[in-house]
């Protein structure tokens, strides 16, 4: 059994895992990256589409540009990692055991992890589209390796149902391939992607975009020959009678990513109702020096904002490493962050009492989309701490707040803290 | 070359009479319309081998069962197929239904049913299925009732069958028969079989084939059932639980599958189309409701797939094992519930059809009965993975990351007898895509091993048929063409 030893092992080298070994390795601390793809670079590879980058390197770079920054770091750097390599268990003293055909069994024995696994798409089981089970059917994520790494079309005439950013992506992409893309169903009245696809995949492509509607039944015993979509009422009940039948060839589901946290489990960690681990906000998961970032946290909007955050996750575990590793501090107090009316999920799920001086950020989403509402923080006593006002919330949007929880006035004695958004009332009509 | 036995279909039934019949020196082939075994019924029904108390007793359907589920023991032993005995559970919910359990009960021990049992102490119950529904109170307990995976079991049968020198011809449908001196001549598409002796195991379509030599005498209506499978980690059952039955089926079940996942179905729904295997709105809502009642803490969100099968059921609903008047030619049809827990016993049936027949039963010297245990990379020690890579790295490329199936697992799918050719085969034969992600991530990798061990190109590896192709060409070529047509 081959044997390594580091100080952080960094499991995935997407765009999460490689900000995060290269804050590590600028520390001077012996980094080790498991990816089990062939090449560094995670999804991000086969989103050859541009807007990547403007907020971290203040210029549009396409999914391969921005990961080749990060990879090229990673090299100058001389952070090793091993590729085509699966990690297959954690152990509770931080062994972790990989398999990958040239070595056989990895043993690797480290005092930190930073769990950076990324998401997966939702599948038709998910959501469970009654009809045929035939060929056809595809993930957009799938499509979009289909096309772009692998160069094969999937299909001639395309359904896509769900308007989340990757299918509305593919929409544009199969266009330019010269499919036809019938429509984009979503059964949400709003787009649940991002208004700059809706505008620049769809909009200017004439594709229809119909929303209410969902994929009742899929047609064709061995690849598909069409779909029939139903029109939802506002609770999301099929509406009988409003059936169309569309014929199409392939059927490409965008109806939402999970955090992909097998591992995470399997190392004994909680969940979080978002899927993705409970973490404070060291971004330190229920097991001491497991962390967390990325999309195997939460599902982000823009990489950008995975870079932001694994770069946060970097430097909290190098404090670990350098202050609280190995020396038997005791199990600090922490005020627990709990999502209420029209809040998603909030992380992190935890604050540490000792860290309530410090800035803090909070990322949460919302349930439904929301106009002129108010963001409150109540504690136990449902006595309002903090609030602010903001023009419009939607799902697909994450909302962020950079907080100093002392200076808005929490006080040590609080127990948890309730996220809220609320429609502003009538009262205040002043704009934010 | 005449066979003695041409099997017509390669479901379970089929599969484990080719099985059964391979012990003796005979010539034996079996032709299967799809293309791969186990695609019909085989493939999408509960799994459950049933003790036996639930047929009505003027029915050979009950001793077929009750004989059978004995016979699974030595069969798994022998064959290595995934089966546990967990026990049943029908669940009475109203004292009323007391009375009917009894019943089955003292009619299933004086059948030879071992272990069969009323409970009616609640705490007991809910100590032995602590998710069952509070409502319950009793069961009938028949701790001789297991689960199989029914396709793998199939498979089984086809390696071990084909070991011992049957011949399987897949994508062979059987177009015509014609009987003359004796001699059976089936035709399909891809050429002509003689045979002495012909064997219809052909599943829904037993009456086309039987109509083929004249045989007219039974009618066989599709009955579909629909599922939904959940997800491993969403919820673990220790039995199985049949709620009390009614008149039609034996109800809607909340069962664990052979691979730990839970499943909940099936409806029972007459139609006419015996290729309509479509799930729906109102049947997918039916058997959620229906399970509820026996679990009321389904892990609805945890759903991973949903799916439905057709039974043949019979008109006169038992199962019609016939040696039929057109000498030599054996009808297995109408196999409904329980034909799973039937098939060792039904296999056995037919073998002395055979030798009624005159059909020279002399043992095959070279008969074995093992099938090898496959190789699973999730039961291998850290040390013994580590030297299973070293000596095929094949082993050490995970492919499937739900379900963890490395590479080898694949190419031993491919590679066995009667193997894997498409990714549905490959999927039920060794699980990738099975998972939660449902083949997400693994499917362009299975592909790739396809093209590469069947030396096929990526773009004509199939799902199931030759229709069901997920690749239409490369990039740029749909385009180019376009162009050039002008469109």
């Amino acid at each position: 059994m081959k044997s390594y030893k580091a100080d952080v092992l960094v499991i995935g080298a997407g765009a999460a895992g490689l900000a995060a070994a290269i804050e590590v390795k600028k520390a001077d601390l012996k980094v080790l990256i498991i990816e089990r793809d062939k090449e560094l670079g995670g999804i991000t590879l086969q989103c050859i589409h541009n807007g990547f980058g403007l907020k971290e390197f203040e210029e549009e770079l396409t999914g391969p540009e921005y990961a080749q920054r990060f990879i090229n770091q990673v090299k100058d750097l001389k952070i090793p990692y091993i590729l085509d390599t699966m990690v297959i268990e954690i152990t509770k003293d931080k062994k972790i055991y990989a398999i990958n055909n040239k070595e056989g069994l990895i043993e690797v024995s480290v005092k930190a992890i930073i769990l950076a696994m990324g998401c997966r798409e939702k599948t038709r089981g998910a959501i469970n589209i009654p009809g045929f089970r035939p060929a056809g059917i595809y993930t957009a994520g799938q499509a979009q390796r289909f096309v772009n790494i692998e160069g094969y079309l999937p299909g001639h005439t395309f359904v896509i149902l769900g308007s989340g950013d990757i299918g509305m992506i593919m929409a544009r992409r199969l266009t330019w391939e010269g499919c036809e893309v019938k429509a984009v169903v979503e059964i949400q009245p709003y787009v649940s992607g991002l208004l700059r696809n809706q505008v620049q995949c769809l909009e200017d492509y004439d594709i229809p975009l119909i929303t209410s509607y969902t994929v009742s039944k899929i047609h064709g015993a061995d690849r598909v020959k069409g779909v029939t979509i139903t029109k939802v009422s506002k609770d999301y009940d099929r509406i009988i009678g409003s059936e169309k039948f569309i014929e199409c060839d392939t059927l490409l589901l965008s109806v939402g990513l999970i955090p992909e946290n097998e591992l995470t489990l399997q190392a004994g960690a909680t969940l979080s109702q978002n899927g993705g681990p409970l973490v404070d906000n060291n971004l330190e998961t229920t097991i001491e020096g497991i962390f967390a970032c990325g999309n195997v946290l939460q599902v982000h909007d823009l990489v950008d904002m995975v870079t932001s955050e694994a770069k946060r996750a970097g430097k909290n575990v190098i404090d670990y490493i350098q202050n609280r590793y190995d020396k038997s501090i005791t199990k600090e107090e922490k005020i627990k962050f709990i999502p209420g009316e029209n809040i998603n999920y909030v992380k992190p799920d935890h604050v540490n009492k000792s860290d309530i001086e410090s800035n803090i950020i909070f990322n949460f989403r919302v349930k439904y989309p929301d106009r002129r509402v108010i963001i409150q923080f109540k504690d136990e006593n449902n006595k309002v701490i903090y609030k602010r006002k903001k023009v419009y919330v939607i799902p697909s949007e994450m909302i962020e707040l950079d907080l100093n929880l002392k200076e808005i006035g929490v006080e040590m004695t609080i127990k948890e803290i309730r996220i809220e958004v609320i429609p502003r009332p009538e009262v205040l009509i002043e704009e934010d | 070359m005449i066979y003695d036995v041409v099997i017509i279909g390669g479901g379970v039934i089929g599969c484990c009479i080719a099985r059964t019949l391979s012990k003796y020196d005979i010539k034996i082939a079996l032709l299967e319309k799809e293309a791969d075994i186990a695609s019909g019924t085989t493939k999408a029904n509960s799994g459950v081998v049933h003790a036996g108390y639930a047929a009505e007793r003027e029915y050979i359907k009950r001793d077929m069962c009750i004989k059978g589920n004995k016979m699974y023991t030595q069969a798994a032993e022998e064959l290595n197929f995934p089966f546990q005995r967990i026990g049943s559970f029908v669940v009475a919910l109203e004292d009323g239904q007391i009375k009917e359990l009894e019943e089955e009960r003292n009619n299933g021990i004086q059948d030879g049913i071992i272990g069969l049992e009323l409970i009616l102490d609640k705490t007991k119950i809910k100590h032995m299925e602590p998710n069952l529904t509070d409502d319950v109170v009793g069961v009938l307990h028949a701790p001789s009732a297991g689960i199989v995976s029914p396709y793998e079991m199939t498979f089984a049968l086809a390696e071990n069958a084909a070991m011992n020198g049957v011949k399987f011809f897949r994508n062979h449908k059987v177009r015509r028969i014609r009987h003359q001196n004796y001699i059976f001549e089936l035709k399909t598409k891809k050429g002509v079989f003689k045979a002495h002796n012909v064997i219809n195991a052909a599943g829904l379509f037993a009456s086309k084939i039987s109509k083929m030599v004249g045989l007219d005498y039974f009618d066989l209506m599709p009955r579909k059932g629909e599922y939904i499978l959940f997800d491993r980690n969403a919820m673990h059952l220790n039995k199985i639980l049949f709620p009390t039955a009614t008149k039609v089926s034996k109800g809607i079940l909340v069962c664990p599958t052979a691979h730990g996942n839970t499943f909940v179905g099936p409806n029972a729904q007459n139609i006419s189309d015996k290729e309509d295997t479509t799930t729906t709105e109102a049947g997918l809502k039916e058997i959620l409701e229906g399970a509820r009642k026996l679990v009321p803490k389904l892990p609805g969100r945890a759903s991973i797939r949903n799916f439905a099968g057709l039974r043949a059921i019979p008109n006169t609903y038992d199962f019609i094992i016939d040696n039929t008047d057109v000498y030599g030619f054996i009808n297995v049809a109408g196999i409904l519930s329980p034909g799973l827990t039937s098939c060792y016993a039904i296999a056995e049936r037919v073998t002395e059809y055979l030798e009624l027949l005159g059909v020279d039963l002399k043992s095959n010297d070279k008969y074995n009965p093992i099938r090898p245990k496959p190789e699973l990379f999730t039961n291998f020690s850290k040390d013994e993975l580590d030297q299973k890579i070293r000596k095929d790295p094949a082993w050490g490329r995970i492919i499937c990351r739900c379900e963890t199936i490395p590479e080898k697992e694949i190419l031993n799918a491919i590679h066995a007898p009667v193997g894997a050719t498409t990714v549905d085969g490959v999927k039920f034969r060794c699980r990738p895509g099975m998972g939660r992600c449902q083949g997400g991530f693994c499917r362009p990798r299975v592909m790739e091993i396809l093209a590469r061990e069947l030396n096929i190109p990526y773009q004509e590896v199939t799902k199931k048929s030759e229709d069901s192709y997920y690749l239409i060409s490369k990039t740029k070529d749909e385009l180019l063409r376009k162009i050039e047509s002008g469109e």
